[in-house]
Order: structure tokens, then sequence, then C-alpha cells
């Protein structure tokens, strides 16, 4: 497993007589895509080869878009293009203080998994989070993992499953989390922050125990739906023998933004929400709701942050079958602009004693719960029908906080009133820790955690 | 790999011949004496030459025919040097070999049925073929003779099931049927890959073409469990299906010995048996009716295992993270299938039907534990 998924080492364990083999199948490759960028006059050497562009929508469109412009899409053909920083498709930074994939531009798209560790042994672990960080490095630049998808060895399967080759990065981000449960393992136990805590039993919660908790989660943000799948796909097969997946949710639509645009992104039920969530680019609010800071401790959770996952179900038939009236009360919102009750536009300032004692924006609201502010990056998620024609469809509400007490908590049991509870319920709920950015190339994912002295990693 | 570091060897050759006649090296390779052309058509195999030098041989196919056809280099026993299927009519494709001077037949097959239209061919000379790993040559042959026992030992026990089958004895045929099919599941892989006897001996329901019949097309062992479990009833049909599956058994044992074997096909042939674990024990598809699903289980490990342990000498000098794991996998994966069984050396295993959800999902865990590294012991022999 190691070998296969550090290039390094498999190239250091190769005799003469392979490296020549792949060097020879690397030259033919190379030389196939140089004839294609030769063809195309005038553009950039480090342009996507056309095997690489096959499967884009309107390939030949994007293409020409790309080298009219001058622009550089990464390509997952497992060559060295760098990615660029913009646009749709371009690759978001992987290394800084924070983990990616929080104050992040909210992606179209979610592939989240929780797993549960299955080894004992404490350096086998460690050397998944790093194989796991390297790939997830490669996976978010827009390569391939390991060796690539083709061009290897015949007779074994590839180190990377292929099915993002020639995709963008789409701006995939992948974070990682730990939940309690990881605590009682390798004598982590006196490194588990106080500030994760199991989550009190809510009223209305109906959760079911194979759709929540984990050791571990993974969070695979991306525009494009593939690209995340791919993402949690190759973790989750570098991780057999190690980790299991426990479960996974895919979401779509995002249904909140953690950009301040001109529209916030609707739910399921038709209605905005969260129009007043903390935007990428709001600093303060970041570093006074979402940062762990040095003094919160403990000290390998600093620039991190508590991230919880619920999926909540919406009973999507009865709701369709509510009066607007009762609706818009009922989020006290507006369902056309989502402007509050009695306000002319979305993001007019609430009156909050205008609505109803019960309606969801009133109880949600930092107002009602001293300030209690959450960084929210929830998806809607359909999974087909339930076995009863229902659509079993929802919210798969995911949200980050400095600390969960004064977080989610809070807000959450402020929320017992909400007349929304009769159309939705939660069925599935997990907590993880979310350990700081991976610095550099040469740090790993959790490595302040699994180091002796956190300060000192 | 192997056919990169072929090729290496056959430039070497061609480089070296060169020098000898002080010929400049030719792009055309089709002057090669080294190079076969075959013409295939739906009733002729029409080859370019019937000698050529021992070493790398390349063999030209057109199919001029209307039917799919295929090529095979076949040792006079018919085991196969290579082969390649799926030739278009109006198609050309390259089949190279690496082979000792000697006897060989080059068979078309129109259609892809039947034994073929063949050539007797001939290599001739002391051309030099890459030397394998002598010790690769002995886990090729220790595993052949492992197929062989296997189908010589199962034979017997097959004929316990089925006599009780006959006789109407439902209780005796029950306690006969795991037992029966335990040495099939342990080397799959090499039965299937004669195409033919599988379908007949091992089909599930569900595993029925479009267009055959259930009752008259579906044969082998899961029928007869189908009627021992479901219907409760035994017929002169299923005395019927007993007698033919001795007699596909025995297609079976006399044809083992001669299926092509490799290092790499032992090695993924492992990886094959825990695929039919993850894929159709796992889920108690396979055994519907008797939920015995766990016997093969085992079967199927033992089987992995046995190739792996013949392979792994070669493979830990290679990678010895890789087998290492391997240990590891195979170990947790041994363990936690006691856990079901009698005793240690007991073939009577929990009916799968009494295993739950979560108990199936750590058997599950542990396969993809298993079988995610199994999959690079390929890899890891050929390096």
């Amino acid at each position: 497993m190691t070998d296969a998924t550090n290039p390094t080492d498999a190239a250091n364990s190769t005799n003469a007589g392979d490296s020549a083999g792949r060097t020879d199948s690397a030259a033919r490759t190379g030389s196939t895509d140089q004839a294609d960028s030769t063809a195309r006059a005038g553009s950039d050497s480090r342009t996507p080869s056309r095997r690489s562009l096959i499967g884009w929508g309107g390939a030949g469109l994007a293409l020409g878009a790309a080298a009219a412009g001058g622009a550089v899409a990464a390509t997952r053909s497992g060559d060295d293009v760098e990615p660029t920083a913009a646009g749709a498709g371009a690759a978001v930074a992987f290394h800084g203080t924070h983990q990616a994939g929080i104050a992040t531009p909210v992606q179209d798209r979610l592939h989240f998994a929780a797993f549960d560790v299955k080894t004992t042994d404490r350096a086998a672990f460690v050397q998944l989070l790093k194989d796991w960080t390297e790939a997830a490095r490669r996976m978010t630049a827009g390569h391939a993992v390991g060796e690539g998808a083709y061009g290897g060895l015949a007779e074994a399967p590839p180190d990377d499953t292929g099915e993002a080759l020639g995709l963008k990065p789409s701006r995939l981000t992948l974070t990682i989390g730990f939940g309690p449960s990881l605590f009682e393992r390798f004598d982590l136990a006196d490194r588990r922050p106080q500030a994760l805590v199991e989550l009190p039993k809510f009223a209305g919660d109906n959760l079911d125990g194979n759709r929540s908790g984990g050791d571990l989660c993974v969070q695979a943000c991306a525009d494009d739906p593939q690209v995340a799948v791919h993402a949690i796909r190759n973790l989750a097969r570098i991780g057999f023998g190690k980790v299991v997946v426990r479960w996974s949710q895919l979401g779509f639509g995002k249904t909140s933004s953690t950009t301040p645009e001109a529209q916030t992104p609707r739910n399921l039920m038709g209605f905005k929400d969260g129009t007043r969530n903390i935007a990428g680019t709001e600093t303060d609010r970041l570093k006074k709701f979402v940062w762990v800071e040095e003094k919160d401790g403990p000290a390998w959770m600093t620039g991190g942050s508590y991230l919880v996952a619920r999926r909540i179900r919406m009973n999507i038939e009865t709701w369709d079958r509510t009066s607007l009236q009762e609706q818009e009360d009922i989020f006290g919102r507006d369902k056309g602009e989502g402007a509050p009750v009695g306000k002319a536009k979305e993001r007019d300032k609430p009156f909050l004693k205008a609505m109803k004692p019960d309606a969801h924006v009133r109880l949600a609201h930092p107002d009602t719960n001293a300030g209690a502010t959450l960084l929210r990056r929830g998806y809607s998620f359909t999974d087909g029908t339930d076995g009863l024609g229902r659509l079993d469809a929802g919210l798969f509400f995911l949200a980050y906080q400095r600390d969960v007490r004064k977080g989610f908590i809070p807000v959450q049991r402020s929320l017992a009133p909400d007349a929304l509870n009769e159309y939705i319920q939660h069925v599935g709920s997990a907590i993880f820790a979310i350990p700081p950015g991976v610095r550099d190339k040469d740090d790993w994912w959790g490595r302040a955690l699994f180091s002796k002295d956190p300060k000192e990693a | 790999m192997r056919a990169v570091r072929l090729s290496v060897t056959a430039a070497a050759t061609v480089a070296a011949l060169a020098a000898v006649t002080g010929c400049t090296e030719k792009s055309d390779a089709s002057g090669d004496d080294r190079v076969v052309e075959v013409t295939a058509t739906d009733t002729k195999c029409e080859v370019s030459k019937k000698e050529f030098p021992a070493g790398h041989v390349q063999i030209d196919v057109t199919n001029k025919g209307s039917k799919v056809t295929e090529v095979y280099l076949l040792f006079p026993d018919d085991r196969i040097v290579t082969e390649r299927e799926n030739i278009g009519p109006g198609t050309s494709q390259k089949v190279t070999a690496e082979v000792k001077a000697g006897d060989y037949r080059i068979a078309c097959k129109p259609g892809m049925k039947g034994k073929g239209i063949r050539q007797d061919v001939k290599a001739t000379g002391t051309g030099k073929v890459a030397e394998r790993d002598p010790r690769l040559d002995a886990a090729v042959a220790s595993y052949r003779e492992y197929a062989q026992e296997q189908a010589d030992e199962t034979l017997p026990k097959a004929k316990v099931f089925t006599d009780a089958v006959k006789a109407g004895d439902i209780e005796a045929a029950k306690k006969a049927y795991a037992d029966s099919r335990i040495g099939w599941e342990r080397t799959e892989p090499v039965a299937e890959s004669f195409g033919d006897i599988d379908p007949k001996v091992d089909l599930r329901e569900d595993g029925l073409e479009e267009g055959q019949d259930l009752e008259k097309d579906w044969t082998g062992w899961h029928r007869l469990e189908r009627s021992l479990w479901k219907d409760k009833k035994l017929t002169d049909r299923d005395s019927e299906l007993a007698d033919q599956l001795v007699k596909d058994l025995e297609d079976w044992q006399n044809r083992v010995g001669k299926a092509e074997i490799t290092p790499t096909s032992m090695a993924n042939g492992a990886k094959e048996l825990l695929d039919e674990v993850a894929t159709g024990k796992v889920t108690g598809e396979e055994e519907r009716y008797s939920h015995t699903d766990l016997v093969d289980f085992k079967a199927n490990v033992e089987g992995a295992e046995k190739s792996y342990e013949l392979l792994k000498p070669v493979a830990s000098e290679n990678d010895a993270a890789l087998t290492k794991e391997l240990d590891t996998q195979f170990a947790a994966l041994d363990t936690l299938l006691d856990k079901y069984r009698k005793d240690k050396n007991s073939y009577e295993f929990t009916s799968y039907d009494k295993v739950g959800k979560a108990d199936r999902k750590e058997l599950s865990d542990a396969v993809n534990a298993l079988a995610e590294p199994l999959s690079k012991l390929a890899a890891a022999v050929v390096k």
C-alpha cells in the first residue's frame, strides 16, 4: 500500500528493467501529447493533451477558450501541468494555516465519508495519514494518485481509479476530521479536545447508527461530482485494511454560501436559508466564530475548527402540500425574495419580533442565541426514494465552529420549538475535530496530534 | 511489464542479427523471418512460413473472413502459448510471444468456436528465451499440482453428493452438498479459464442468459441446491442433473492439468477468488437456498492463500511491505472466519442467514482489507 501510493518508494524499489519499461511508456505518452500540442499552433506547450480533454463537456469550445486566453488548465493525465488558481475548474491551494474546504467558496458538489479505524497499529495509521495527505495533495491539484491510471504494469491494477482523467481540478478540496471515538485509540485520550463533546440528544432526533459517528471524516467538495466521488473512492481504496467506510453522503446544490453573493442558494424546501452565513473573506468573524485559537487548546488544534454533520431528512411531500402562507411563516421569510417578515429585500436586517415565535429564522438567529454563529456549508441530498414512494431527500447540514458548545449545541437546543420540525427529522449525526491545515509538502494531516510534543511538531 | 521486457530482448536480437549480416536495421518488420503472417478466413488459416527461429516471434493476423476470429499459438498438448481474441472481419492484429525451439501449432477459430483450423509450425535453432526466475517456474508447477489434487479429491465427494440425490435422500444430499464444492471453490479461476465448464456446474439462477430455459438449461450444483432447500423434493430430473454434474466435473478433472498457468495468473487468480467472496458470498447470493456461503468463502480464501504462499518467496524480495501486509490480512481474515466455524479443522460453518448485518459488514471489511493489497501481488511477482 505504502509503496504503491508513494511514487518515490515505488521508483526506488523498481529494478532497472522496470524503469526502462516505465520510461519508455512515459516517453510514448509524452510524444503523443507533444504532437497534439504542436498541431495547435501558438498554444501553450502546457495546454492539456487532447486525450485529457476527451470527456470535457463541449471539449472543442473549452479548448478554444483555454488556448485563446492563454489559460492553463490542469489535467489528470499524469503530466506535470500546474493548475492555475483562477476559474471554475481551477485548483484550490492544499497547503495553508487552515484546511481548505471550510472558508473556501462553497463548491457545487459534495462527497462526505465517515470512516472507522480498523488497525490497532499506530505506525500503520500514521502512515495512512501520510499516504492520504500525499494523495489529497495530488488530487486537489488535478493529478492522478500515485503512478496514475494507466501506463503502468499491464498485469496490475493502476494506482488511480481513472474516472477523473481529463477532468479539471474543479476546485476540489479535501478536509479531514477526527471523531471523538478516535481518541479512544492509540493512547490519544489525553489529547482529546474538551470542545469535542458528544452531542446531546436533541428533541426530535431519530438517529440511525449506520449514518452517525465515525473515527474520521473526509469532506470532499468540488464543482464536478465525479471529481468529488473520485477523491473519496481513492482515499477509501488506499485505506482498505486500516480504515473502513462507515457511512457516506453525496450532496448537491449547496444550501449556503461562503461568498457574499447576490442570491443565497435555496434548500429543497425552496427557501433561502443562511443569508448571513460567514463569508470566506470575513476574517474577523472567521477568527471569532470558526478558527480555534491557541488559548482554546489543545495546542494541536490551533488553526483548526469543529464540524457538526447532520443528515436532516425532509418530509418533502407534506411540505409541498403546505400553504404558501404557512411555509413563509415557518421560515420567517418570503419565498420569492427571501426577505425577512415585513422587509423588502433578502439582506434587510430581520426584525425578529415581527416573526411568529416558532419561526425558523427567529429561533436560529444569533440574536436569539447570545450571538452564537456557525459557518454553514450544507448541501441538499436526494438518495432516491424510501420504499414508500417518498423522496429520501433533505439537507446534509455541515457547520464549522470554534466551539460546538457555543455554536451548534445552543442553536439546536433553541430550535426545539421550531415550526419547521414538523417537516424535518434529524436522522444522522456526527462531530469531528478538524485539525489545522497542512503547512507544506513535508507536513501531513494530523501530524501535530500524533507527534510527541505538538509544539515541536 | 513482461511485454516490455520481451520487446527489449527482441530488439537486441534483431540488432545482433543485423551486425552479423552487415545489413542496416530494417524498419519494416514484414521481411523479418521472425514474423509469421497469418491470413484467416472462415475456412482457412494460412501461414506465411512454417518455420521460424526460436526466441521472439510475431504473428501478424489478418482476418479476411466474414466472422470474428481468434488466433492461438499452441503447444502440441494444446496448452496456450499466446492468443488474441475478437479479431473482427477485415481487421489485423499483432500477437507476440517468446518460444523455445520445438513444435507448435497456430490455430484460427472463425466465429471463436470449436477447436479451430490448425497449422503445424516449428521453431528452430537456439534463439534466446528470456529466463524466468526458476522459483516462479516451481511455483507454477506446484500450483498446477494443487489444482489437479483439488479436482481429484473433489470427484469422490461429488459422487457422495450425487449418489444421495439419486437415492432421493434429501438429508444426506444436503449434508454432502457444501463439502462437494470445496475443491472447486479453492481453484475456481483455473476452472473458469476453460470457459465452458464453469457455467455448467456453478451457474446461479440469475446467470442464465436471455432465451435460456430455467428448467432445461440450468444445470449444476446450484440447480440441485434449489431442489434440496427450496423445492424440498427430488425428481427424475434431479437424478439426470446429478449424473451431468459428475460428467462435467470429470471433464474438469481431465483438463485441469492443461490449464495455462503463469505467475501473474496465479496472483490475479488469488485476487479473483477474493472478488468472488466480495461479490457473491458476502452478500449471501451464492448459496441463497442452502446458506452455506461461509464454506465457499473459506475455500476461496484457502485457494488464494495457496497461490500467495507459492509466490511469496519472490514477491517478498520485490515488495516486503506488501507481503507483510498480506500475511497480516490473511491471518486476520482466517481468524475472523474461525469465529463462524465449529472447530479449526471443520468445514461446518454458521449458516449465513444467521449472520447479522453488522457481522456481514465486518466480513466484507476484512475481505476488502485483503483483496486490495492482493491486487498488487501480480506486480510484485513480475517486477
